[in-house]
Formats: C-alpha cells, structure tokens, sequence
C-alpha cells in the first residue's frame, strides 16, 4: 500500500511519456466522414503498463497510429515524453509498434528483421549481434535467426515482430493486440515475459487487446473505449468491481446490471425495496428517494440459498432457470423478482450436491458494498 | 526473342495414378514445345549451314565458318549494337518510370488515377501501326530529326506501361504495414523504399525490366515509322531478305536466343532459392 502510494507520487512528479489532449480523428471514406476517435484525453505515465481494451472498431488501432505517428489526429494535441509530437513524422518519434498484422519484413531473415532497428541508429556490428541474440533468447527464438518469416509459425512471427520492436529499447512501446496469434499456454507464457521485459527494461507499455482477463492481469491501469469514447479509465480492480457506465459492465466480465425505484435513502446509501423481505444496499450513490438507479453485481459476489439471509445483507427472490456445471464453478441464471435475470457463479468447494436445479424458488444475497451504483 | 518466363510455383503432380487424362495431358504439352521451338531449330541450324552463294535456305553441309565470320557484314554489325543499346537503355528508362507509375497507381489515390490507368491499357492495346504513325507525325511537328534517339524514346514510351502493369500488381498483394514498420523502426522515406519496398517488389521490377527489353529489341513497326536513316537489327534483315539473308542473321539470333534462354533460367534458379 505504501508502494503503491510511492510510486503514485514519484509519478505525478514526473513528465508524462504520453499525454492526448481531446484528440478526435475522422477519416474519409467513400464521401463520408467516418470519426473513429471522438474525443479522447488520456495522461500515461512513464514505465506504466497501460491497457486500451474495446470491443472490434472502437478505436484503439487509430488511437495507437496517432500516437507512433502514422495517422495525424483531425484535432487536438499528443504529447510525448513532454513534447508535441503532431507533424513529427513515426522515425523520430522515440516509440516503437507492435503491428497486429505483425508487418515483419518478408525478404529479410529474423536477424536481419531484429536487428533492422539497431542498423538505422548505427549501433556497432558487434553490439548489435549481441542484442539481436539476447532479445531471440528471451522470446524463445534462438536458432531460427536464419529463417525468412514465412518459414515461421503465426506465433513465432508474432514474437519476431515483438522482439523487432522491444530490441531498440524505446521509451514507450505500442502493442497492438501483440499476443493474439498464440495458444492458451504461449499466451500466458508471453504475458509473463512481457511484463517481466516492461518492469526490468522500465519502458511504457500502450498495449491494446481484446482480452479482458489479459488487460485485468497484466495492466496498471485500463480505460475501456467504445465507439471512439473512453467509457472508463482506472485500475483493474476498479473497472472490474466498480464500472462507471452499463457497457463497462457488460464488456467486462459477466455483470448483473440491477435496476429499480428508490424506496428511502439512509445516510449515502440508497435502498431499493422490490418485494416482501427482498431489499438491495446500494452505498454510495447519490439518489434520493424516488428516483431511478441502476447498480451492477459481479456474478460471483452472490451467494445463493433455499431461505432469505439473516442480517443486513442484500436479498433478492428468483427462480432458477438454468444451471451449467463448469467444473470449479456452477453457473445459475436467476429470473428475480424484478423480471431481471440474474447470473451467479458458485464455487464448487466441495463435493455436494448443486445447492439448487432448474425451477427452484432462491434467495440471491450478497454484501452491500458489492452493489455499485452506474455513473456514480 | 519473346522469351518470358515466368517461374510461377510448381505444379504438384499427382503420383502413383497415370490415368488417359494424364497421358494426354504430357503428350499435348510436348506437342507444344516441339511446336514452339521449331522455327528456332530451323534458326538454328541454319547458322551451321556451309550456304554458298546468296540465298542460305536448302541446306548444304555443316560449318563453323559464319560464327568465325560474325561480325563480316558491317552494317549488320552496327544495327545489332543499335538494336542492343536501344534495348539497354530503353529497358533501363522504361523500368526507371514504369516502376514510379506501378507504385504510385498501387499505393495511392489521387486525382487523374483513373484515367492513368486507362490510357496505360489504351497504350498496351493500341495496334502498333497507329502507335507508330501518330508517334511520326509527332516528332515531325515539334521538328525532331528521326534516328536514334526517336526510336529510343518511342520505345521508352510503349514498354513502360507493361513494367507499370507488372509493378502495380505486385504492390497491390502488399501489406502496406510492412512499409510503416519500417519507419517506426527509424527508417527515413528513401531508406524504407531502398531497404524494404524495392527488395519486395524486385521481381516485378525485373520481369517488367525483361519484358521491355525483349520488345525492343524484337519491335519493327514503331521503330519502322520512327527511325529515320538508322537502323536495328530487325529493320536490316526486313531490308536485306529480298537479296537474301547471309548466315550471319542465323547466328546472331543464336546468340541472342541463348541469351534469353540464360536470363530465364537463371531467374528460375533464383526464384527457386529465393523461396
Ligand atoms: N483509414 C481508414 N479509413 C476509413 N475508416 C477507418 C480507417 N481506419 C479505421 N477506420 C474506421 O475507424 C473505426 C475504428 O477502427 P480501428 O482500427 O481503430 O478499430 P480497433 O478498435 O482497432 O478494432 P479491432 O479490435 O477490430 O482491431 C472503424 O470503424 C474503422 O472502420
Ligand atoms: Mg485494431
């Protein structure tokens, strides 16, 4: 705890290694004016691990190639290591890209592909021999410098395209979806080594990707864009237990999205009484009674019983309409009270039989301070 | 000399199984390169003829003589060096300019890209006699004396878009990202072309640079209309035959096929390791 508030301070005292400022990029196409970025703000800072996670054509692409400098934002500022980088074209800016088509160089050996970065600075013959080496070493490449890139796997060219990058050592690295070729266990290996690579080497990473248990794992902090717009911009732990809007629910994760009238606000927590004993905490948001909120619960935050739960923690009615066995988890879908349906994960601890089947009258509960209130 | 070919990747034959269809299909195709390489033979075996007199067309014994003898005709001697530089040189230009075109009409949209396109395929298709005369009637208005130059420059003018063509098709096939790659990696613009788009689209580069070089060389009605009191190695044969052709006709276009014949499988063989 105390680390983490170190290294909050070290860098609020430190320049931004990447900083965009309303940047807003539309394109033209066919006569129309398609807007792929709307308006994004974003401070990155130096030696972070930075996720951009979003659904297929949101934006993170056009995002990243404005900021290596392949496409020039329609309007607003980005700003590199404390200067503005608009107009400098990508060979001077100090940051490298991870291209999600890999792009490696078709003609040139993995060698030559490593070490094409070292040769444009004039790094000395042996230097670059000893890096280009010690970078195939890391990503598993060793005794394949002599191999064109077609004579790759799709996962071995994706790591050629990583070292390619990472072996200039640049201040700032941009992955586009860098791991998405791999297998389950290439994947998670690679997750590993490339944190390993960022906290040693200290560089930033922007890294994009489609995958929320990857984002989750590997970031310091994630925003989630959709439709050219960050929806949300926080730790892991916060997107995923605390989304600010209904679509940061339902990208991240599963998430039960709960909606209902205020019955009465007791200090900062409103209540929402839907039925006979049911009643849902929600601390922290700032309604007042009578009005409408809309509160999300992650499925496995929610226990799930045959009688209403003592005490003060959140009940729901409902009655189950499915039941998947997943092996560590059952998974039971809930129709409540309320007409919602409610998904809840429970671990299958021990070897009991499942709690409830398929039509059976529960009592859904769980703390209040796993409700959380949207847009609050 | 039109021999162009193309080391397309090789045809997997099914093994094991010799069906009629097979047969027919190994009979036919040699049928075809017999048929092709006839005349040649002929060409060929002509330059061995021991012809005495004027006219080298029944044959009369075996000799060495015409190839000792290759350069005794002096005028046939120059319009082969014209023929050679000419095709040279118009095979350097036409590759120089048609290879700009092909990588502009591949990677970019501009204004006029279309009509680009359809006057490259309007100059391909042109029958030559049209080109030819419209050419003559051209350098005759701005006063352009006809020789080697305007055969030069016209041959310039109708082998580009062929090299343009070939470039263009094999920038399109081309990940685009390769080139950004390249840049973020440090790479200035000339650099990125020298390193990276120039080694990709080499081999269109060099079968465009080939095919304008054999067209040259072979053309005779562009250069007929355009050529003033110059001569090419075709133009003189055309001029000389109805006195007849001396042996050494035979020879050179020995040499000259035998020299294609080499390009060809020298391209083949670096194909093959390329790969
Ligand atoms: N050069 C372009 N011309 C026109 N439209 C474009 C261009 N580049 C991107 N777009 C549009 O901008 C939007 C965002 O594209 P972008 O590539 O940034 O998405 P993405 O978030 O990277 O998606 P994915 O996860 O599928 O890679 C898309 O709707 C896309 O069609
Ligand atoms: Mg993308």
């Amino acid at each position: 705890m105390t680390e983490l508030r170190e290294t909050e301070a070290a860098t609020a005292a430190k320049v931004a290694a990447i900083e965009l400022r309303g940047v807003v990029k539309s394109f033209q196409s066919h006569g129309e004016t398609v807007t792929a970025v709307r308006g994004v703000d974003l401070t990155i800072a130096e030696g972070e691990f930075f996720s951009l996670l979003g659904p297929s054509g949101c934006g993170k692409t056009t995002t990243m190639r404005m900021i290596a400098g392949f496409d020039e934002p329609t309007e607003g500022q980005i700003i590199l290591h404390g200067g503005d980088v608009v107009g400098v074209p990508p060979n001077r800016r100090d940051v490298n890209m991870v291209f999600q088509s890999y792009a490696l160089f078709p003609h040139m050996s993995v060698f030559e592909n490593v070490a094409f970065g070292l040769r444009r600075k004039n790094t000395p013959k042996d230097e670059v021999t000893r890096r280009v080496g010690e970078m195939l070493e890391i990503v598993d490449l060793a005794g394949r410098e002599k191999r064109r890139p077609r004579e790759l796997s799709g996962g071995q060219q994706q790591r050629v395209a990583l070292a390619r990058a990472l072996v200039n050592r640049p201040r700032a690295l941009l992955l586009d979806e860098p791991l998405g070729a791999l297998d389950l266990k290439l994947r998670q290996a690679m997750q590993v080594e490339l944190k390993r690579i960022q906290r040693e080497v200290g560089i930033t990473f922007v890294y994009v990707t489609h995958d929320q248990g990857e984002a989750l794992t590997m970031s310091d902090r994630i925003a989630v864009m959709n439709e050219g717009v960050i929806e949300q911009l926080g730790p892991p732990r916060q997107v995923y237990e605390r989304p600010a809007t209904a679509f940061v629910a339902g990208f991240i994760g599963t998430s039960n999205v709960l909606s209902g009238t205020v019955a009465r606000a007791d200090g900062d927590t409103a209540v929402i009484e839907p039925g006979p004993g049911e009643r849902i905490l929600i601390p922290g948001a700032a309604a007042e009674a009578g009005g409408t909120v809309e509160l999300t619960v992650r499925p496995e935050k929610i226990a799930i019983g045959l009688h209403p739960p003592d005490g003060e923690a959140c009940a729901l009615r409902g009655t189950v309409t499915e039941v998947v066995y997943l092996g560590t988890f059952t998974n039971y879908t809930v129709r409540t009270s309320t007409g919602a349906e409610v998904v809840v994960f429970v671990q299958n601890a021990s070897s009991a039989d499942d709690v409830a089947a398929s039509g059976d009258t529960v009592w859904l509960s769980w703390e209040p301070r796993h409700s959380y209130a949207i847009g609050a | 000399m039109t021999t162009m070919t193309q080391a397309g990747p090789a045809v997997r034959a099914r093994r094991g199984r010799h069906g009629w269809g097979d047969r027919l299909l190994y009979a036919y195709t040699w049928l075809i390169i017999v048929w092709l390489c006839l005349p040649i033979a002929v060409m060929i075996a002509f330059g061995f003829n021991n012809a005495k007199g004027r006219l080298n067309l029944t044959w009369q014994g075996f000799t060495f003589t015409w190839y000792g003898k290759l350069f005794a005709v002096p005028d046939l001697t120059t319009a082969l060096v014209n023929s050679l530089t000419i095709a040279v040189l118009a095979a350097l230009g036409a590759t120089v300019l048609g290879t700009l075109i092909g990588l502009a009409l591949g990677r970019f949209r501009f204004r006029g890209q279309g009509a680009l396109n359809l006057v490259q395929f309007a100059a391909i298709s042109a029958p030559e006699t049209v080109m030819g005369a419209s050419l003559l009637s051209f350098f005759v208005q701005l006063g352009v004396g006809r020789g080697y130059l305007t055969i030069l420059v016209s041959h310039i003018m109708f082998s580009l878009s062929f090299v343009a063509v070939t470039v263009r098709a094999r920038v399109l096939t081309l990940d685009p990202f390769v080139e950004e790659a390249a840049q973020d990696l440090g790479a200035s613009g000339w650099t990125t072309f020298r390193l990276v788009t120039l080694p990709m689209i080499f081999p269109a580069v060099l079968a465009g640079g080939l095919l304008a070089f054999a067209l040259s060389i072979d053309d005779f009605i562009i250069t007929s209309f355009n050529s003033g009191s110059t001569l090419t190695f075709p133009l003189w044969i055309w001029g000389a035959q109805k006195n007849g052709l001396p042996p050494q006709v035979n020879v050179m276009g020995t040499l000259i096929f035998l020299a294609g014949v080499l390009l060809a499988v020298g391209n083949a063989v670096l194909a093959r390791r390329r790969r």
